[in-house]
């Protein structure tokens, strides 16, 4: 017999009690917990959102659409990055106002050469602003997820209001399940020693997120 | 389970001794109530915590309840999805098909997501027998695997050593590794951070194959979940071409949007936080033109004591778990005994009822496990799946001390009563500490007040031959600390 039967056939007499017509799973989990905490207009929401990515230690920064490549280029200036990550499918005009070199998201780019790069730029799917969490999708304006993860700098970009919800079950059900997602709460940190946070273990130490608004 | 744990002394003399070191006490103490606190304020935030508690439970229950058709749906979703399932009755089985797969590759070192699944079939040990360098890349992990160490802690497994321990560790260990620890190395948290980073940043970049562990496994789409915090996660599910996943099959939930549950009661339950740092989901491998993460992926599913466990009724509610901790930070138990003293894997009030069910009770320390406990309660109030440890507690003591129906390896067996005295001798050595302890005492007999409807009219285990020809007194409605307390002796009776 193979450990696949056998371990199915445990249960199978592991479960004898349960009857033949035990509730089916629609009735027996109940779903009276709430879709969002709170009652907020629009423009509350998003302002949660930035308040909670910044209590996670995430930078924070708004600007309008017609703002966005000059904060992206300070921003870059500011850290000295001298090289960033570009996914393929990143709005052109983005980058517009900055001269740094330019190194796109290539399959064949091993992870090593990913690592002399300092900064990355991308989109995300969407953000949630309950919890002040990130998601990227790996959507053309996202890359490939170890961009956002060897280099030590992210930048970002969240449209609002329109990538903005409130909660983890709006958020789920916008999600493609098929798709590999990476959801991001402040930069990466650990509490392992003396429960001390310290960021930047292993991803970016630094997170900066742009919210852009009328774009 | 692992063989790392054979020959240990049972609960009573091993949490003697941690009891006996102030260092370790202190770190522990320290360590629980800050998160402790922490919870509270976390859960505050959210005012439909019952109701997402409750739907916690539900969704598990429901699942384990009809685990072998979720479980064949698993596997076709993995399947469908370009990933390969593999099966594993035991430890041994498990270890065996990592083995080859890592073997398969042509590679002699993984990297490792840290992962309680893996640690608790002694995959390193396997892997290293078998010529293969597994490296945890876990910062905790990290210490505890250079300082050949056990983990204490589910969430903080390097809880019992401080900052000038681990300096010397990093120190000293390193070098033995890969990359050195750098010169002059101090004991500042950041400095320490630092020095990991670029030990485990030179393996990270050339690992060929990860092995990771998952928090959720989706019956209805094949996708896995993996939450941490400090990216290594990432490192290891992203980078290497090969990934295996090693996922007790009760990790399982039937679907996508269950998720929405436990992405909110998990973090806030495990690290406070609001949304743990990074959170990975992957659904087997993507198509060749992305090209993002893994080409190849094997998910194993181990059962290794899990079905047993299913067999039990009042125990099962154990595979409920989602190992968030929370049960660990409140217990006044494992405050003062520490992770090691419960010698499993799972230590803690979960530890407690988990390994003498995984494991089965024939070994010293698993059958003085369920006496670990003052049977406070408060495990049961912090769990975010509303496991009620002190239920199965009881459950175990009784069958300990008196036997009767139990499966192991799929077959039914009947235990005989513990022989001689052991379990009354374990009872009484735990009493004494209770007695010993009066906060942990004053908790439990809040709970014995509380839950006084439901107590037996006779005593469970080696008390039944003295209550069988008795009543036993009822619990008043309130002790009498908390009365004396509350009204002053009588004198100050709020009208
Ligand atoms: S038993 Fe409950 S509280 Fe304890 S680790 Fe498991 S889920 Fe968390």
């Amino acid at each position: 017999m193979s450990s696949r039967e056998l371990i199915l056939g445990r249960v199978r007499r592991a479960l004898a009690d349960v009857p033949r017509d035990d509730t089916p799973y629609e009735q027996a989990v109940p779903r009276g917990y709430l879709r969002e905490h709170g009652a907020r207009s629009v423009a509350e929401t998003v302002d949660l959102l930035a308040e909670n990515l910044a209590d996670y230690r995430a930078l924070v920064h708004r600007c309008a659409a017609g703002e966005l490549a000059a904060t992206i280029a300070g921003l870059l200036a500011a850290h000295g990055s001298a090289s960033v990550v570009v996914p393929a499918g990143l709005d052109e005009t983005w980058l517009a106002a900055t001269g740094v070199t330019r190194v796109p998201d290539r399959a064949e780019d091993t992870s090593a050469e990913l690592d002399r790069v300092d900064s990355v730029v991308t989109g995300c799917a969407l953000a949630i602003a309950e919890t002040g969490t990130l998601v990227l999708d790996g959507g053309p304006d996202q890359g490939r997820r170890r961009i956002t993860l060897v280099p030590d700098h992210h930048i970002c970009v969240v449209r609002v209001p329109g990538q903005v919800v409130s909660s983890v079950p709006q958020a789920l059900e916008r999600l493609d399940p098929g798709r590999p997602l990476t959801w991001i709460s402040g930069p990466s940190a650990t509490s392992d020693i003396e429960l001390d946070r310290v960021e930047g273990v292993h991803g970016p130490r630094t997170l900066e997120v742009v919210l852009v608004s009328g774009g | 389970m692992s063989g790392t744990f054979v020959g240990m002394p049972a609960f009573p003399e091993a949490a003697h001794e941690a009891v006996n070191n102030p260092t370790l006490r202190a770190n522990l103490r320290h360590a629980t109530h800050t998160i402790r606190a922490k919870r509270a304020v976390a859960v505050s935030e959210l005012d439909d915590w019952a109701a997402l508690r409750e739907a916690g439970k539900q969704i598990k229950d429901h699942t384990l309840r009809h685990l072998d058709r979720y479980l064949v749906q698993l596997e076709e979703s993995v399947t469908a999805a370009g990933g390969v399932v593999h099966w594993a009755a035991d430890a041994d089985e498990a270890n065996r098909i990592v083995v080859e797969l890592v073997r398969a590759t042509g590679e002699s070192e993984v990297v490792k997501v840290k992962s309680m699944a893996t640690q608790e079939i002694g995959l390193n040990e396997a892997l290293e027998a078998a010529g293969i360098h597994a490296y945890e890349t876990d910062l905790a992990e990290l210490i505890v695997q250079l300082g050949k160490d056990r983990p204490s802690h589910i969430l903080v497994p390097a809880i019992h050593r401080n900052r000038g321990e681990i300096r010397d560790i990093f120190t000293r260990e390193m070098s033995e590794w890969g990359r050195p620890a750098p010169e002059g190395l101090t004991d500042t948290p950041a400095e320490l951070a630092e020095a990991a980073r670029l030990h485990l940043r030179e393996k990270f970049l050339r690992a060929k194959v990860g092995v990771s562990g998952a928090n959720f496994m989706v019956a209805e789409t094949g996708t896995m979940m993996v939450v941490e915090s400090e990216g290594n996660g990432r490192m290891c599910l992203t980078l290497p071409e090969t990934l295996i996943s090693v996922v007790g099959i009760e990790k399982t939930v039937p679907t996508w949007r269950d998720l929405e549950v436990f992405l909110q009661t998990l973090p806030r339950s495990s690290t406070a936080e609001r949304m743990n740092p990074y959170t990975s989901m992957w659904t087997g491998t993507t198509d060749s033109d992305t090209a993002d993460g893994p080409r190849t992926f094997h998910l194993v599913l181990i059962d290794n004591g899990r079905t047993d466990t299913l067999a039990d009724e009042v125990g099962r509610q154990a595979l409920r778990c989602i190992r968030c901790s929370a049960c660990l930070n409140v217990c006044p138990v494992y405050e003062r005994a520490g992770g090691h003293a419960y010698g499993s894997v799972y230590p803690g009030p979960i530890g407690a009822i988990l390994s003498p069910q995984l494991r089965g009770t024939q070994s010293e320390i698993d059958a003085s496990l369920p006496y670990a406990s003052s049977l406070c309660g408060a495990c049961y109030e912090v769990c975010p799946v509303a496991i009620d440890i002190p239920e199965v507690l009881v459950h175990l003591r009784e069958r300990i001390a008196e036997g009767g129906p139990v499966t192991r390896e799929g077959n039914k067996a009947v235990l005989k009563p513990a022989k001689g005295h052991a379990a009354e001798r374990a009872a009484m050595r735990a009493a004494r500490w209770a007695f010993g302890h009066p906060g942990a005492l004053r908790t439990g007999q809040r709970l014995a007040s509380r839950t006084r409807r439901f107590h037996p009219r006779t005593l469970p285990g080696p008390g039944r031959a003295w209550s069988d020809t008795r009543d036993l007194p009822a619990v008043p409605a309130e002790p009498f600390r908390d009365w004396w307390q509350r009204t002053q002796g009588g004198k100050d009776v709020p009208k």
